[in-house]
Parts: C-alpha cells; sequence; structure tokens
C-alpha cells in the first residue's frame, strides 16, 4: 500500500567542490524550493544569566545584514516572495528558506548576508526585545505554555534544558549585541550545518548555491560544553491560574531517532497518545468519558535526553480523573507490550501513512533536514517502513518497559480539584 | 513518477518577472444526477488523494437557541451509522494508512481524509454511508456533548484573546448569525439533544447540498465511476435555501473591553463591517484585499512600519480580511502594544496610519509591488493537496464559483489605486467599527 510513494522520493546527497552537505530531494511540478537547515546553536547553549539569547539572535537575522538595513532587508524578501524564518529551541537554531525558482540565486543571497553578515542595528534589537517580551507577557496567561514551562523547570532543574528557551524579562533585558554577535561567530558553524532541500532545483544547481551561501562560516564552533542528563521525575505540580478547564503536561525519557528502538518506540507511542482515535488514551479519556477535547503523547527528540511527553485538558473537577486514567494506561503499557491487534494496526497506519508526510516540499525539506540531523542516512525514506514492519513483540516488550515503567513528572495549570496545590 | 507530473510547470510562471497566471489549479468539475458537485484537480507527485465531502451548510445555520449544533453534528459524524459502529470510522481509515478529520466553520461543514490513491475507494464508501445513514445512539451523543464543553473551554474560555474576538463578533453583528460563537455558547451546547443534531441532519445533509473535491493522483475520468457508484447511488433530496437575517446598517461605533485578571500582555483589535466577495461583485472585494495586504501584511506593511517600527509604540500590529464569505463579513486590524505603551496611545496612533491613507491615498509603487508579491505567494499554494481543497471548497460553499478562485491571480492584478482608496473609504468608516480592548486588572481604567 502507497508503498511506492516514498520510495518515488529520490534522495541525493548533495556535497558541494567546497564540502558542503545536504540531502535533496528534487521534484520539478511547481517553481519553488523548501530548503530547511540547522545548526547546533539552540538555547541551552546560552548563559544562564542570558537566557534567550538564541531565541533572540534568530529574531534578528532577518532584520538587517550587509549593505541592507531592516526594512530593506524585509522589503527584499517581501517583494520577491522569499520567505525566510528563523527560530531556536533548546538544542538547534532552524532556519527555513522558500523561494521561487525565478528568485532563488537571491533568495540564497540573502540567507548568506543573514547568515554571515547580519547587522544587530540598534532599532531591530530593541523592536525584537520588545516583541519577546511581549510575547513572554502573553504566555504568562496561556496555561498549556505556563504547564509545560514548569515541567521543562522541574525535570532539568539546573541544566540548560531547564532555562525557558525564549528567557525571562531580566535576562533578555541583559542581552546587548555583542552577545548577538557572538552567538553568530561562535555557534553557527559547518561543522554541524544540516541541510534539506525539496523542490525545483537539481544537484549541480544546488552545490553551487551551497558553497555560495555557506563557505563563509567558521569550519569550527566555539559552544560551551553540556552534560548529559536525566529528567528528575515523580511530582505533581499545580500551577495556580484562574481558569475554568486544567491544562496538563505529562511525561518521561523517551527515544532518539538513532536509537535501534525508535521504530517500536513509535509503535508504543502510537498505542498509547500518538494515534489520535485509535490510541487507548483517546478511547479512555475522551470517547469513553468525554473528559478531554484533546490527549495526545509524543516522542520529543532532545539532543542530550530524548523525552516523550503527552498533554490533557480537563475542566478543573475532573482533571484529577483524566490524570489517574493516564497513569493507568500508562502503567497497563509497562506491564504487558500492546496486544497484537493493535501493534498490526499500528504498522499499517505508520507505513501507509508515510507518504502522506512527503507531500510538500516544506514537509519533505524538513524529513531530510531530520534524517541528516539524526544521522539516519540517505536511504532512510527506502528503509524506514521495513524497519517500523520488522519490530517485534520482544523489541516492544523491551521498550515499553523503557518508555513507562517508573514514574511521571506531571504539572498542572489551573484550578485542578483533588490535587495537592 | 507518472507521465502528468510536468503538467503545471509546463506554463513556465514566473510571475516575479512579468507574466501574471491565467489560472490556479486547473480544477475540472462535474455534478451527479442527485446534485452532488464534484470537483478533480490533478497532483501526481505522489501517490495520495485528499478527499474532501463539503456541505453549504454551517454555524451561521444553527437553529434558533442552538449556537454551534452544525459543529455539535460534526462531532457526531464519527459516532456510527447502521453498518460502521461507533467510534470506527477514523480506526478505519488509520488502519488503511490515511489521516481523517473534519472542521466547521460559518458557512460550511467539511469532511476530509488524506490516503494512498489504491484506499479512496474504501474511503468514499466509508463518506457516502455517513451522509445517508447516520444511526446516533443517547450513549453516544452525550459524552460528546461534554467533549464540545470542553473543546470550548480549551479554545474560547481558558484564553483571554479569544473570548475577546467572541465578544468583538457578537459586538459587530447585532442581528445576522455571523453573532454567534462557532463552537456556540456554553448554556446552549450544555442544552443540545440528539434530537436535535438528527433534525438538523436530516434536514441539511443531502447530496445535492454536498460537493466533492479530490486533489492529487486522479483525475476526472478516474474518479467520475468511483463517485458514481458511491455517492450516485444516494438519493436526492430537496434542502432548503439558505435564508438567514440580514445585519442592518451601524450607526455607531462599539467599544468593547475586557478586563482579565489572567491577562498580562493587553491588546487591541478594531473589526469593520465588510462586504463578502459576490459572483456579480467581485472588484470591490479584490481592491479590499489588496488595502488589507497593503496596510497590514508583512514587515514592510504600512502598520507594521510605523506603529512597530518607526513609533515604537508596538510589539506586533496587522491586518486581515477574508472575503469569501456567503454574507456580508468583517475586516479586522490589531496591534498589540510594546510593555510601557498603554493603549491610549496605541490606539490614536492607528487612528493617524488610517488617516493618512484614507486622506493621502496609496502610491502606485505601493500597489504594484503588494499586488506582485500577491500573485507570486499564491504559487505556494498549489503544492499542498489538502491546501487546494480548502481553497476550491470555500469558495463553492460561500456561493462562489471556481472562477472566483482560478481568476484570482488576475483579479489581484487588475485592482486599480482608485478601486482601493473607494474600498478604503467605504470599509474603514469608524461608525461601521468595533473597538475591542484586552487589559489587565491593573491597568483598567487607564488603558
Amino acid at each position: 500500500m502507497a508503498e511506492r510513494g516514498s520510495a518515488a522520493v529520490r534522495v541525493e546527497e548533495v556535497v558541494s567542490p567546497g564540502g558542503i552537505r545536504a540531502y535533496l530531494a528534487s521534484e520539478r511540478s511547481v517553481p519553488f524550493l523548501s530548503l530547511e537547515l540547522s545548526f547546533r546553536a539552540g538555547a541551552v547553549f546560552d548563559p544562564a544569566d542570558k537566557a534567550g539569547l538564541a531565541h533572540l539572535c534568530a529574531g534578528l537575522l532577518d532584520e538587517g545584514a550587509g549593505a541592507y538595513d531592516s526594512q530593506a532587508f524585509q522589503r527584499e524578501l517581501e517583494d520577491n516572495a522569499i520567505k525566510l524564518a528563523c527560530e531556536a529551541d533548546h538544542d538547534e537554531l532552524r532556519i527555513r528558506l522558500k523561494t521561487l525558482t525565478a528568485t532563488r540565486e537571491h533568495a540564497f543571497e540573502l540567507l548568506r548576508l543573514a547568515l554571515t553578515e547580519p547587522r544587530f542595528d540598534p532599532e531591530p534589537i530593541e523592536r525584537i526585545r520588545g516583541q519577546v517580551l511581549a510575547d513572554l507577557r502573553r504566555r504568562e496567561s496561556d496555561p498549556g505554555y505556563v504547564a509545560g514551562r514548569a515541567w521543562y523547570a522541574r525535570a532539568f532543574d539546573g541544566h540548560g534544558y531547564g532555562r525557558p528557551i525564549r528567557g525571562t524579562p531580566e535576562t533578555i533585558a541583559r542581552i546587548r549585541r555583542e552577545d548577538l554577535v557572538a552567538v553568530v561567530a561562535e555557534r553557527l558553524a559547518r561543522e554541524d550545518l544540516a541541510i534539506g532541500v525539496a523542490g525545483d532545483i537539481g544537484a549541480e544547481e544546488l552545490a553551487g548555491l551551497l558553497d555560495r551561501t555557506f563557505a563563509g562560516l567558521p569550519v569550527r564552533a566555539n559552544r560551551p560544553p553540556v552534560a548529559p542528563v536525566t529528567p528528575a521525575l515523580g511530582d505533581t505540580l499545580v500551577l495556580p491560574m484562574p481558569i475554568p478547564q486544567s491544562v496538563v503536561t505529562f511525561g518521561r525519557p523517551g527515544v532518539r531517532p538513532s536509537d535501534p528502538d525508535y521504530h517500536a518506540a513509535t509503535i508504543a507511542n502510537y498505542v498509547l497518545g500518538g494515534g489520535g482515535f485509535a490510541s487507548r488514551l483517546m478511547e479512555e479519556v475522551r470517547e469513553k468519558r468525554g473528559l478531554a477535547y484533546s490527549v495526545y503523547t509524543y516522542l520529543a527528540d532532545m539532543a542530550l535526553c530524548p523525552l516523550w511527553l503527552g498533554g490533557v485538558a480537563t475542566s478543573n473537577e475532573r482533571v484529577a480523573q483524566s490524570i489517574e486514567l493516564v497513569r493507568a494506561e500508562v502503567a497497563k503499557l509497562a506491564r504487558q507490550a500492546p496486544e497484537e491487534r493493535e501493534v498490526a494496526d499500528a504498522k499499517t497506519y505508520l507505513t501507509g501513512s508515510f507518504p502522506l508526510r512527503l507531500a510538500t516540499n516544506d514537509q519533505l525539506a524538513r524529513m531530510l533536514l531530520g534524517m541528516m540531523v539524526h544521522g539516519l542516512g540517505r536511504d532512510y525514506l527506502e528503509r524506514r517502513n521495513d524497519l517500523v514492519r520488522a519490530v517485534t513483540r520482544e523489541d516492544l516488550e523491551r521498550v515499553c518497559r523503557r518508555l513507562y515503567a517508573g514514574e511521571l513528572l506531571v504539572t498542572v495549570a489551573g484550578r485542578p480539584e483533588g490535587l495537592p496545590g | 513518477m507518472s507521465p502528468g507530473d510536468g503538467r503545471m510547470s509546463e506554463a513556465g510562471l514566473i510571475p516575479i518577472t512579468g507574466a501574471v497566471p491565467s489560472a490556479m489549479f486547473n480544477p475540472t468539475t462535474f455534478t451527479l444526477a442527485n446534485g452532488m458537485r464534484v470537483v478533480v484537480v490533478t497532483n501526481r507527485r505522489a501517490p495520495v488523494v485528499a478527499h474532501y465531502v463539503w456541505y453549504r451548510v454551517g454555524c451561521a445555520d444553527s437553529p434558533p437557541g442552538k449556537s454551534g449544533l452544525p459543529h455539535f453534528l460534526e462531532h457526531l459524524m464519527f459516532k456510527g451509522t447502521r453498518t460502521v459502529p461507533p467510534g470506527e470510522f477514523s480506526k478505519i481509515v488509520a488502519r488503511n494508512g490515511g489521516n481523517d478529520n473534519a472542521f466547521t466553520s460559518y458557512d460550511y461543514t467539511a469532511y476530509f481524509q488524506m490516503i494512498a490513491k489504491d484506499r479512496l475507494d474504501l474511503v468514499m464508501g466509508l463518506e457516502a454511508d455517513r451522509m445517508a445513514d447516520l444511526d446516533l445512539s443517547d450513549e453516544h451523543v452525550y459524552p460528546e456533548r461534554d467533549v464540545i464543553l470542553e473543546e470550548r473551554k480549551q479554545r474560547v474560555d481558558n484564553e483571554p484573546q479569544a473570548l475577546l474576538a467572541e465578544a468583538i463578533q457578537a459586538a459587530q453583528f447585532l442581528h445576522h448569525p455571523y453573532r454567534l460563537p462557532i463552537v456556540g455558547w456554553l448554556h446552549e451546547i450544555a442544552a443540545y439533544t440528539r434530537e436535535d443534531a438528527v433534525a438538523f441532519y436530516e434536514r441539511w445533509y443531502s447530496p445535492s447540498n454536498a460537493i466533492l473535491i479530490a486533489v492529487g493522483d486522479i483525475d476526472a475520468e478516474e474518479l467520475a465511476p468511483l463517485a458514481e457508484r458511491h455517492y450516485g447511488r444516494l438519493p436526492a433530496r430537496p434542502v432548503p435555501e439558505r435564508r438567514r437575517v440580514q445585519e442592518p446598517p451601524q450607526y455607531a461605533a462599539r467599544r468593547i473591553e475586557l478586563v482579565d485578571p489572567k491577562v498580562r500582555q493587553p491588546s487591541l483589535v478594531r473589526s469593520y463591517l465588510a462586504p463578502n466577495q459576490r459572483p456579480e461583485a467581485h472588484r470591490e472585494a479584490a481592491a479590499l484585499e489588496v488595502l488589507f495586504e497593503l496596510l497590514g501584511e508583512g514587515a514592510t506593511s504600512r502598520l507594521y512600519r510605523s506603529l512597530v517600527v518607526e513609533q515604537g509604540l508596538a510589539a506586533a500590529a496587522g491586518a486581515g480580511y477574508q472575503p469569501w464569505s456567503l454574507d456580508p463579513t468583517a475586516a479586522r486590524i490589531y496591534a498589540s502594544p510594546r510593555p510601557g505603551v498603554p493603549l491610549d496611545r496605541l490606539e490614536p496612533a492607528l487612528d493617524a496610519e488610517i488617516a493618512r491613507l484614507l486622506d493621502g491615498g496609496v502610491g502606485e509603487d505601493e500597489l504594484e509591488r503588494c499586488k506582485r508579491r500577491m500573485i507570486a505567494e499564491s504559487i505556494y499554494a498549489r503544492d499542498s493537496l489538502g491546501g487546494v481543497a480548502r481553497i476550491l471548497g470555500m469558495a463553492l460553499c460561500t456561493g462562489l464559483d471556481l472562477d472566483a478562485v482560478e481568476q484570482w491571480p488576475q483579479r489581484i492584478a487588475a485592482v486599480e489605486r482608485a478601486e482601493v482608496e473607494a474600498a478604503a473609504r467605504a470599509v474603514l468608516v469608524p461608525a461601521h467599527s468595533v473597538t475591542g480592548r484586552l487589559l489587565p486588572v491593573e491597568a483598567a481604567g487607564d488603558g
């Protein structure tokens, strides 16, 4: 079923004369391309007293570079329908570029300028700083953000993962221009640059553009060392907020995409809470009892400590029941791997739906980038469904113990009844 | 890949250097004997089809006192037929490697599956089955009503910004049902019955009121026999005309202030009554689209440049207008202050920017840049199968035909400066507006 879909996507590894690597899926049906790239330059490398530095820096890369001040740079993008977006997460600084074929050369030149000659003029620094502060204040009243933030803060207290990606008003206020310049000079390096490209371009054309765009970056990064870490588990924390519905984050250590158990973990996660209406949590929490509109789990690829995380939102007076149901389903999977029928259903979904995740240039570029970041290899798209099918009962028993046996960390934003506040 | 996949690039469209595309998606369309409309767009890049069934009915067609009932029915469409047990629909789709979901707006309700081409027959059978044979029991209806209550709390009641948006919408439309929240008012959701949902289903869910849109690795020749077999067998049933009470003229500006202890970041929203696009009067809608684009889309737009960059009063500012609506609609402008700037300073600055546009008009260069960008960016829309299906379905469910979509680039290209200025004078009228302010408790009163 749909096997030719993933097989039909031909992935090339392009290595430019200057040694820049990218995965490319050439696709000529619409005259544009999508590119996604990442550097290991995320928030985990921010100094504790300047948390939010990578995030602020990402927000400023498209705010003026080379001869273009902020408005001129934005005008070059907008007038040419070029989309450039930069963001930072815990581990990475990511950039997405989308351009019509007609404006391709110019788009890559703007990307080169953003990466190598960002201006960091005073006006955009203060403007984007103001936007970050306004966004933080807005997030203070978003229970999903509050619960998620509290989860990471408790799980990784004292480690870079425990600090907020976006910083705090105090740390944001401390960031100076030289800090931003240092992020670009020290963290944006060729050694861990990963690139995925999909769309209307061939390998030779791309190779030339890769050299022109990225050759000016330093080869080696100069980043502070970061230590592996494991999350602190076991607590249930309540973050009081005056809202009618409590929002819950829960989770434990997960499995990374390069781990031999990864595909078994995706099957287990599908059965628990990753499979929408096919998942046990959706059945128990929503379908049988009407306790929530959404309840879900997912595997989060954190470079130093992969996680599995989940969420549910239930009225304050009934949320304790939702959390109990989550605990019970997690414990059940820890004791006993999914039933044969569930495993078979998960496999047909995960293999059959794989082409759906590769149907647009944006999706493909992101997938190719992930393959490079996680070292999965150029032929991963061809191998992936066989890897899912090859998962055995023993694999699932092992991975279920690994994922689900042990304590959860749970954070709740709201006014939950029957939970220690 | 199959031989057809070069079709779309053959046109060689490079709008940025001049030529305006003469079409967007090249759809093919036909109608079944029972009145069900079918639209096909071929895109052979992957052996996948986006299969959408739209009903020309939405939350603006809620029965009196039962706001949001069409959205409740959307949920219940997954709760079983005489042949497919409750909850099985999505599981069957998933077991076949597909994704499915549904959505409801004011003017339409739509159900979709993304599925491998060789499983299309199966999902068409399932979708046709629930169009005619829904079989609901209390034990599945009432827990789902609780789910809707939780959905409302999650999307609206927990979010001050969403509560303000709901209040602005209710203030903008005194009479027309666009005043109602799509998800429904809490007390009316709590009172829905199974009989309400069934009556609504029987009234509106007929093939003659439905539109099938398939986008992907399929053409009309392949789709027609499948559509005949699954949907063509369903008997035609008359469906009432959608006649909603219409909005009276607005003579007085309206103001809303939501003060909430949860709010930390204030914001400002200005809503104006605005015309919808009608088949016989599309030029004004096109001019308004261009107006709102140059006013508030992107970092070089007038509002962002003035309020955020030059004056440094706002953290964010923008504008939005969607002309595809069955009845006259609303266009919106928003701004969010930088820390320390009171809304009482931001709002006059926003008004001054609107006044500058009304007094000084629009620049020829500004207009050309804006139009060129809108047209160029429309190329990106061709890449997403589901995105194409949504664009076409929205047009067809809001009283427009496929040419509204296909000729969109040409219509945008034809917009003239005088039309944009006339549209601005017609719509940006204080007496036709609602101003909504979101404030934290401590700032109430001093803005």
